[in-house]
């Protein structure tokens, strides 16, 4: 069982509780042990970076000054929100790449008794550890309630694949790590096109049209292609796709209803959980009509028009392996 | 000019020092009549000169009249780089009657006056040079270069244009060529183009002559199919060790009538002359006028191979020259010299993930393009999309994929704008489509190039000037469903655009062949870091490399069009031909040397020679260096323990007298500080 | 010798304007080795750029700002409030250019000179910092309170469904959370406005 240090990120006890929850859920039964940082603070979101450096990059740090007391054998550290997530992997990269910025930032810790050598954790991402670490086949084996016949559009959001300085993802513009995740879950996961597009961040705040425009081209493409539901791995995307899917409807007179829930809620149905251990209930838009699908025997999946499949023509090149030990996998998939 | 220094062993020699001005790039920051004035008191020195130009007639006349004139037995020139003039002042002293090893050059230009602007430390330090060669000049002993002779015959690596240029130029000469190439028939990639620019002449038409040429050429031995696994030797007296695969077909009974690759059942995707657009048979030859026309067996799928059925060709062939127990053939060679015209890969435009090559299905790279416009290609020469059918009524050309990019290939690939161009016109001539291209710059330098932008513009291309930043079908708007929409900058207008089309070609870049470093290796030569071969100076000297006899011609040397390769072609054949019409030719004589007596076999220095020019001589059981593959680098003289290697040219001798020549001047003058600078 | 300031060009960007250590010291401020001075205005970040078409300037173009000098213009664009900080950008950028990191340094410079067009943006970051600074956590019913209250005053009952919606999934705490060591935390903040502030004076 691998111990990681946890950093949850404020929304996990607020807007994003069916994440923690459902993390929660499905810890145990994968073999993650994840151990909370002492007394965390706040990563500063998108907010801080953009008052002043010093102290953004500072308040970042106190946690990974934390972190690297708390001396866990293991340093490794593990968010779930993409946000935080790339936070404290951009301030440990940037430290190192520019040691000026370290030394600030070391200053300022040591006014709070702090100090923190870059390079010191590795900082990861949820899904990154259970593909990765934990492993497909580990989640594979504890599917009881396969996910069959339901149509999920996988959304990664755009803060994990991308600047990704430690090469951890498969691709910056259309990875295969949650794809892979979900077809493991027994679901029917749709080649989505934009799932690593913005979703508009924390515009809903400040300019809301540019922020509807965005989430409405995600929730339009999923529905196009006849998505049931959108899987998503961070608390702002989830909660700008779900909480103001109503407002986005208002804005431009559609009438989407394409629930939105995290990785970690289908993998606990997958896992037999009930949905309302599985973090089910708080989400906005409902659903309902989605579960009900895996209420369902397995039939004939409805074929819906997915991409056109070409019979003739000219051959089209195969797809380039991006990481070998994925490339492998993805073939037993099929 | 008495000698003054003490703890000096008397000097016999009688030297002369030269100290060039070099106009003011020397004088501008040394004090150069000075340093002459000084070097007079060294110990040996009986003639120390200052001179404006030392490597011009006058100067080198100065040298020489003071060698005849006052006896001089060594010379040191305290001028520029010795990879400059140092053959200039040899010549000279060789014309004087003096050996030219017994000549030493001080850099008081490249390493004093161009890297020093303090002119009192300039000073000093060129005096501590001066002492230091003239410490060491004394010590030197004459030497004669080693002549070898040359092997007329020459190996041509590679049937591309370049390559089969260089071929003919040779083989016009009366010499003997081996013209080897990996592919079942030579041609390249220009075999694949569709029109050339700028004159949009047919590829294949002002190609196959010269292909022709070469299948006929007397003088010319095509290995077609074959690789080359081992090279030996040195330059004049290489031996070469060739696979030539088994083709299955008897070449002597063959006829090139084409009925077996009709009669084959087994259809492949043909990845390499059709880009992965076409199909051929397992038993195939890649294009009509491939020379040779003899068709090749592709065992890995071949259903006789795999399961011993079939054997269709067989049956159908009129003069039964299928032969299914063919071997591979290894052969010897023994040539002189060897150039390597290997060409380039297409850049993987998968890797960009964002322009959707490989998922996308009507995103086309420019080799496919090529094969679609190709009246012998998959679809007759008619430009259609992906299903083979539809003709495209809006086409964006992207330029710059993978190239000048940080997150792929640095460099600039310089064909990619003529062939976008190029792209533009066909698709306009072909299918009366708008055509967009996207661009950072235009690059056209080469003759008529530009007028040829010019009339692209003429026949209303839509340039807009931006990278594009991504190729999507997720449409946003009506007038986008169903099309593949470019979303790029338009960095003229400062605003985002997004520009449906039909369908999108790539002019992907060029880059070093997969094993380019392997082939580098075996000819012992280098990669760059970019894994092109490297020339011995990219100005001067582009198509000879550091190793002797062994010369690049083609786009293995960098991506450039077809009248650059042609041209290296020829220079290579003509590098070649004037090594040949020396008929021997002289080796650097700085090399290494083993003592017989001492050494005691360990062939530690074997295993340390980066050009494996020291043999193990079994019946002696001594190490022995072969002086023509020599480079005089020196490993094998820090690797020797007992010390029974040494460097001619660069004895242990020498190397002292000139490190103590340079410290004791430096002392003098306080060079090396003594303690913390103020 | 002709000096440039001896010449007497006509330029369209006013010499009393021009401000060229502009690019040094945005460069300078920027976390990481930012590589600005790299940039081959080849339009990527504008092309990639999701919300592009409501900025006043593309990324590429308010670059090009920076390397002229224009200072007031630069900071005064809306274009760093716009950026979502998606990081496409970042990742095709040919010269390798920390593009999403020199907008949080623009922001921070606007903020600074008091240069903006709209102060909605940087209302709610000082804002978001506020509570930060107050409790160790992120305080979003404050945050979100406060901000509307501010600048969308009209948009609250329109707003209303969705703030009961999430209050009553217990999706938000109208209790701030704190955390133990908010005097450490102060006093880190404290030490690296300082540092910040010496750094250009």
């Amino acid at each position: 069982m691998a111990k990681y240090l946890l950093y949850p990120g404020c929304s996990m006890e607020s807007s994003a509780k069916a994440y923690s929850e459902s993390l929660a859920a499905i810890a145990k039964p994968i073999g993650l042990e994840l151990e909370e940082i002492e007394d965390w603070n706040c990563c500063g979101a998108t907010e801080y970076l953009g008052i002043s450096l010093t102290p953004a990059y500072a308040l970042i740090s106190r946690n990974l000054a934390l972190a690297a007391k708390q001396a866990n054998g293991n340093k490794v550290v593990v968010a779930p929100c993409s946000a935080c997530y790339l936070n404290l992997a951009k301030a440990d990269y940037y430290m190192r790449e520019q040691p000026k910025l370290g030394k600030m930032v070391n200053e300022a810790l040591s006014a709070g008794g702090l100090s923190y050598e870059p390079g010191t954790l590795a900082i990861r991402h949820l899904l990154d550890v259970i593909i990765y670490d934990i492993g497909l086949e580990t989640v594979k084996s504890k599917v009881v309630r396969p996910l069959t016949g339901l149509r999920v559009a996988p959304y990664l959001g755009c803060m994990v694949p991308r600047p990704d300085y430690e090469k951890r993802w498969s691709d910056h513009e259309h990875p295969i790590e949650l794809d892979l995740l979900l077809k493991a879950l027994g679901a029917e996961v749709i080649d989505f096109p934009l799932k690593t597009h913005c979703c508009g961040g924390h515009m809903t705040q400040i300019g809301p049209e540019t922020a509807f425009e965005l989430i409405r081209r995600l929730i339009s493409s999923a529905d196009q292609y006849q998505a049931d539901i959108m899987a998503t791995v961070c608390p702002m995307c989830q909660m700008n796709l779900d909480a103001y899917q109503t407002e986005t409807n208002r804005y431009f007179g559609t009438n989407y209803q394409m629930p939105i829930v995290f990785f970690t809620q289908l993998m606990g149905l997958a896992f037999g959980l009930e949905p309302d251990t599985a973090g089910f209930g708080s989400e906005l838009v409902s659903t309902k009509r989605a579960l009900a699908k895996i209420g369902v025997e397995i039939a004939e999946t409805e074929t819906a028009p997915a991409r056109p499949k070409k019979s003739s023509g000219l051959p089209m090149p195969k797809p380039l392996p991006r990481k070998p030990e994925l490339a492998e996998k993805s073939e037993a998939e099929k | 000019m008495k000698k003054k220094n003490e703890n000096q062993a008397e000097v016999q020699e009688r030297i002369g020092v030269y100290v060039c001005h070099c106009g003011s790039n020397i004088a501008g920051v040394v004090d150069v009549s000075e340093v002459a004035r000084w070097a007079a008191q060294l110990p040996g020195v009986v003639v120390s000169r200052d001179y404006k130009f030392m490597c011009s007639s006058p100067g080198q006349a100065m040298i020489i009249k003071d060698i005849q004139e006052q006896g001089l037995t060594r010379v040191v020139v305290a001028s520029c780089s010795p990879h400059l003039h140092e053959g200039t002042f040899r010549g000279a002293c060789e014309r004087a009657g003096l050996n030219p090893y017994l000549f030493e050059m001080a850099n008081i230009r490249e390493q004093d006056a161009w890297v020093t602007s303090d002119k009192t430390e300039a000073t000093k330090k060129a005096k501590a040079l001066v002492a230091a060669a003239v410490g060491r000049v004394a010590h030197q002993q004459p030497l004669e270069a080693l002549l070898v002779p040359i092997d007329p015959n020459v190996l041509v690596v590679g049937g591309g244009i370049a390559g089969i240029q260089a071929a003919l130029e040779i083989a016009d000469s009366g010499n003997h060529v081996y013209l080897v190439e990996r592919e079942p028939s030579i041609g390249g990639h220009m075999a694949q183009f569709d029109k050339t620019f700028p004159t949009l002449d047919c590829a294949a038409c002002i190609l196959t002559p010269k292909m022709v040429s070469a299948g006929n050429h007397k003088n010319i031995t095509l290995l077609t199919w074959s690789e080359v696994e081992k090279v030996d030797g040195y330059v004049g007296n290489f031996t070469v060790t060739l696979r030539k695969r088994a083709r299955f077909v008897d070449e002597s009974l063959c006829t090139g009538c084409g009925v077996c690759q009709e009669k084959c059942p087994k259809k492949v995707i043909d990845e390499v002359f059709e880009a992965g657009l076409g199909y051929r048979k397992a038993i195939y030859r890649p294009f009509p006028q491939a020379v040779p026309n003899y068709p090749v067996i592709d065992k890995n799928n071949c259903i006789f191979f795999e399961k011993g059925t079939c054997k269709a060709c067989e049956k159908f062939c009129p003069t039964g020259a299928i032969k299914f127990d063919q071997q591979d053939e290894i052969l010897t060679i023994e040539v002189g010299n060897i150039i390597l015209a290997t060409g380039y890969d297409l850049f993987d435009a998968r890797k960009v993930s964002n322009y959707g090559y490989g998922r996308l299905a009507n995103v086309f790279t420019s080799l496919e393009f090529e094969r679609l416009s190709n009246a012998a290609g998959p679809t007759g020469g008619n430009i259609v999309l992906r299903d083979g059918k539809t003709v495209p009524k809006s086409v964006a050309i992207v330029h710059c994929v993978g190239s000048r990019d940080k997150n792929y290939n640095n460099y600039c690939s310089a064909i990619c704008c003529m062939q976008s161009l190029k792209f533009a016109h066909l698709v306009k001539e072909k299918t009366g489509a708008t055509v967009y291209n996207f661009y950072i710059d235009i690059r056209t330098p080469g003759k008529g190039y530009d007028e040829f932008y010019q009339r692209l513009i003429e026949e209303g291309t839509l340039f807009v000037r931006g990278k594009v930043a991504e190729i999507t079908d997720v449409a946003r708007e009506p007038g986008e469903e169903g099309k593949l929409i470019v979303q790029v900058e338009d960095t003229l207008v400062g605003k985002q655009r997004r520009i449906p089309v039909d369908m999108v070609i790539l002019s992907a870049g060029l880059q070093a062949r997969a094993d380019a470093k392997e082939v580098a290796q075996k000819f012992g030569i280098s990669c760059s870091a970019d894994q092109w071969f490297i020339e011995k100076h990219p100005k001067l000297d582009p198509v000879a490399t550091m190793t002797d006899g062994v010369f690049i011609a083609g786009a293995c040397q960098g991506p450039k069009d077809i009248p650059a390769s042609v041209a290296q072609g020829a220079a290579a054949a003509a590098r070649v031909l004037s090594i040949i019409g020396q008929q021997q030719i002289q080796i650097e004589a700085a090399t290494a040397i083993v003592d017989e007596e001492t050494c005691v076999g360990c062939q530690q220095c074997i295993a340390s020679c980066p050009y494996q020019a020291i043999i193990y001589l079994e019946d002696k059981g001594k190490a022995y260096v072969q002086e023509a593959l020599c480079k005089g680098c020196g490993t094998c003289v820090g690797t020797c323990l007992p010390k029974c290697i040494s460097l001619k040219h660069f004895t242990d001798d020498q190397l002292v007298a000139e490190m103590v020549g340079a410290m004791r001047t430096m002392k003098e003058f306080e060079l090396i500080p003594m303690e913390a600078a103020a | 010798m002709v000096t440039p300031q001896t010449l007497d060009l006509p330029t369209t960007v006013p010499k009393q304007i021009e401000d060229l250590t502009l690019l040094e010291e945005v460069s300078a401020r920027t976390a990481g080795v930012s590589r600005l001075e790299m940039c081959i205005q080849c339009g990527t970040c504008g092309g990639s750029c999701p919300a592009a078409a409501d900025m006043d300037h593309t990324p590429r173009m308010l670059f090009a700002m920076l390397r002229a000098g224009m200072r007031q213009a630069a900071l005064m664009s809306n274009t760093p409030w716009i950026c979502v900080s998606c990081y496409h950008c970042v990742v095709r950028c040919p010269q390798n250019v920390h593009i999403a990191d020199v907008m949080y340094t623009l922001k921070g410079m606007a903020i600074e000179a008091k240069l903006y067009q709209d102060s909605t943006a940087p209302d709610f970051s000082q804002t978001f910092v506020d509570m930060v600074e107050e409790y160790g956590r992120s305080y979003e019913f404050g945050l979100a309170t406060r901000h509307y209250l501010k600048h969308f005053p009209l948009r609250l009952p329109g707003m209303a469904p969705m703030g009961m919606g999430l209050l009553s999934k217990q999706r938000m705490s109208i209790t701030p959370k704190r955390i133990k060591g908010i005097q450490q935390l102060k006093a880190i903040l404290k030490r690296a406005k300082e540092i910040e502030g010496g750094k250009h004076g």
